[in-house]
């Protein structure tokens, strides 16, 4: 391939026309997926935080399909898309936002702790930089083991100010492990703008000093990042050379929904938007006779399909037992299982609630906030019809109103 | 074919033993931390390893805790099953996120569908005046954690099976030595299947009249208080080394307790929040009506660990702090 160093964003070589429909169609999918999921929000469905990756998607499609299906990636708590673009059932991935058994992570993790083993993708991750030293280990594994895998370790600017981004890059350069270390440059460390929280903000160059040379490409093209994030994994798979790619983005909303966005001008963000990657794209494969015209219209009215039953699986998954609580604590086995390792669950029979799950109603006193969380859940109609409405409208208008109706209903316990 | 002999051997000995063996039982067991290998590791504990098993196994890695611990935790969730040293309990508080937000949540946050079997080694303890960054006892920080398991091994047999058995388990464990232990002997079983299960108390010596539990070194401690408890005052103690935290074989204490209707717990960590503030209250919420006299603590003293040996000798648990609180459940009767 040409070298990466010398190619101009945007003109990258497209592939093949079913490759380049199918990478259109995933954006599409995170782009409503992500809508949706803002609405859900907005309903009491979907609680805690929700980080959106609008705006993002062409790092996350761009770089996931320069994978193979044996790499690991591993990500931040803003990690729906890519649970999605690995393979992920969205159905899953939403009931994971609902708080339900059939979540991929059994409604343990929410938003911020998406995984799924068996697409190697080993988690979104709450803590900024935590997921660095993992990304590092998971390296250390394939190389001890002798694999050709590489791992994709993405996370935000902010995470480059943290310890372990420096300790973490030190390592993989020393013992020559198989990891790409991608900075979605988003510009901002929540509402710190990159000019204010970096002193150094070409943040490919900050992995220089560690060993870990740099890349950038263009965020906003899926096509530019790929090719710059394969000849990354190639670098690290062939030449045991990890690097550092810095995707330059934007995100259209707000770090997450509680964001009253007063740290940037709508001038910037509407600057931003004439650059969106869904549009960008569609338009190439349009003029490059790839799709016809009124085809990406198709695709997004397939894809809000595909979200809404998503949504319906999600809303229709039950609640986790309350006698599951204390599931998955340990690994039981030789060392756990006998001695009082929880002090609810002294031995493997007791488990809270399980008593109290076949009582009448007056005696289930234990689990009154649990039946009233239920409760809750169901009241609000999940009203798909009002949303595709609203989803099939205008972006701007509709973000508009999805922020007015979160502002309007954010209680305290959402503010960031 | 199991053996019954043993050898006789120093703490620290017992456990390069554990680690040799389990090195070359499983090629997936590595080590990683800093100065274990051309150094021989700050205490000594993984001395000839480097030499009998390489770099690929053996790992020196730079000063960079919180990193070399999540790595460890990334390797163990993708097919290895790594041994980290931290040089001191001291400096697990720089990686406390990676072995508490991630090591012991990752199983249970993702849906049970990953395992962590890391274990991350590190020795706490008083006693060689080094002041307030490098004395501390830690235990009762870790036992705190769902998700972690927590062992505090006081005799090389112990520490051997007590290795042994944390590296061929599936969850992630805080292994903590002492530094006061690595030298002291004991007859360790030669057989290289020696595994000493968690959650097993051991009874170090038996008594009808008080019970007093030992964590970490202040087993040792409460043996010795013991003697002079026999020999001096007619009391006798029975003596209780819970081993494990978490798991914890409460109910070896608790039977101890429903006999001898007194308790003593010495540890050498503060008093706040400590290993004996929570124990106290299991036991009186399990034995209530079996206790003739409130729980008694021997702690640490409630501060930074000073340098001056007078004070340093005084800030931390004795054979007459043990005695004196043991015969304090005697008084007032």
């Amino acid at each position: 391939m040409a070298d990466v160093e010398e190619r101009e964003s945007g003109t990258g070589a497209l592939p093949e026309p079913d490759v380049a429909r199918e990478w259109l169609e995933t954006m599409t999918l995170i782009r409503r997926f992500e809508e949706r999921a803002g609405e859900m929000y907005a309903k009491a469905k979907v609680g805690g935080f929700l980080h959106l990756a609008i705006g993002e998607e062409a790092t996350i499609v761009g770089a996931v399909r320069a994978m193979r299906d044996e790499d690991y990636l591993i990500s931040t708590y803003r990690s729906h898309g890519h649970a999605i673009s690995r393979g992920t059932n969205p159905d899953r991935v939403m009931a994971e936002l609902f708080g339900r058994k059939d979540g991929v992570s059994k409604g343990r993790g929410g938003s911020m702790h998406m995984f799924d083993l068996e697409k190697r993708f080993m988690g979104g991750y709450g803590i900024v930089g935590g997921n660095l030293p993992l990304a590092a280990g998971m390296g250390l594994a394939s190389d001890y083991l002798g694999t050709e895998e590489a791992t994709l370790c993405v996370f935000g600017d902010g995470a480059t100010n943290q310890g372990t981004f420096g300790e973490t890059l030190n390592l993989a350069a020393l013992w020559s492990l198989p990891v790409v270390f991608m900075v979605t440059n988003n510009q901002f460390g929540m509402g710190t703008a990159l000019e204010r929280h970096s002193a150094v903000t070409d943040l490919h160059r900050r992995g220089e000093g560690f060993g870990v040379p740099g890349l950038q490409c263009d965020g906003m093209d899926v096509v530019d990042t790929y090719e710059v994030i394969r000849e990354a994994l190639r670098r690290a798979r062939e030449d045991r050379q990890p690097t550092l790619v810095e995707a330059i983005t934007y995100r259209f909303r707000g770090h997450s929904m509680a964001d009253p966005e007063e740290y940037r001008t709508k001038e910037q963000v509407a600057g931003w938007r004439e650059r969106d990657p869904l549009k960008t794209f569609a338009q190439r494969l349009i003029d490059e006779g790839v799709v016809e015209a009124g085809e990406p219209e198709g695709i997004d009215e397939a894809m809000i399909a595909r979200v809404d039953e998503s949504v319906t699986f999600a809303d229709r998954s039950p609640f986790p037992e309350p006698e599951s609580l204390y599931d998955d604590i340990y690994v039981l086995g030789d060392q756990v299982g006998r001695a009082w390792y929880s002090v609810d669950q002294r031995s493997a029979g007791m488990h809270r609630g399980e008593e109290e799950r076949d009582l009448d109603e007056r005696s289930r006193g234990p689990l009154a906030e649990y039946d009233k969380a239920v409760e809750q859940a169901g009241r609000e109609d999940i009203g798909l019809d009002k949303a595709s409405d609203q989803a099939q409208a205008d972006d701007d208008s509709a973000e508009e109103a999805t922020r007015a109706e979160s502002a309007e209903g954010g209680d305290s316990m959402r503010k960031e | 074919m199991a053996t019954t002999a043993t050898t006789t051997m120093r703490y620290r000995e017992a456990l390069n033993a554990a680690l040799r063996e389990e090195l070359r039982r499983d090629e997936k067991v590595m080590l990683m931390g800093e100065d274990i290998g051309v150094f021989n590791g700050a205490f000594k504990v993984t001395n000839g390893l480097l030499e009998e098993f390489g770099e690929k196994r053996v790992r020196d890695t730079p000063i960079s805790e919180n990193t070399i611990v999540g790595m460890g935790v990334g390797a163990a969730m993708t097919g290895l099953r790594p041994v980290v040293e931290l040089m001191t309990i001291n400096f697990s508080l720089l990686a406390t996120d990676q072995i508490i937000n991630h090591a012991a949540a990752i199983h249970y946050m993702f849906g049970g569908q990953v395992k962590v079997p890391l274990v991350v080694r590190m020795p706490q303890g008083a006693g060689h005046q080094l002041g307030p960054t490098h004395s501390h006892s830690w235990e009762a920080l870790f036992l705190h954690v769902p998700g972690l398991l927590v062992a505090v091994p006081t005799t090389a047999a112990d520490a051997k099976g007590l290795l042994k058995a944390a590296i061929r388990d599936d969850n992630p464990v805080v292994f903590i030595e002492h530094e006061y232990l690595y030298g002291q002997k004991g007859e360790v079983p030669d057989d290289e299947d020696h595994v000493v299960d968690f959650g097993q108390a051991a009874i170090r010596r038996e008594g009808d009249d008080v019970t007093i539990v030992g964590i970490s070194r202040q087993a040792l401690t409460a043996a010795k208080a013991a003697k002079v408890l026999s020999e001096e005052h007619e009391v006798e103690a029975e003596v209780i080394d819970p081993r494990t935290l978490r798991p914890l074989d409460l109910d070896t204490i608790l039977d101890s307790v429903r006999k001898t209707n007194r308790c003593v717990i010495v540890e050498e960590g503060w008093p706040h929040g400590g290993v004996g503030a929570n124990l106290a209250a299991l036991i009186q919420e399990q034995a209530f009506d079996d206790l003739d006299a409130p729980v008694g603590r021997v702690t640490g003293a409630d501060l930074p660990m000073p340098y001056s040996k007078p004070l340093e000798q005084i800030a931390y648990p004795h054979e007459p702090q043990v005695v004196e609180a043991v015969l304090a459940t005697f008084r007032d009767l």
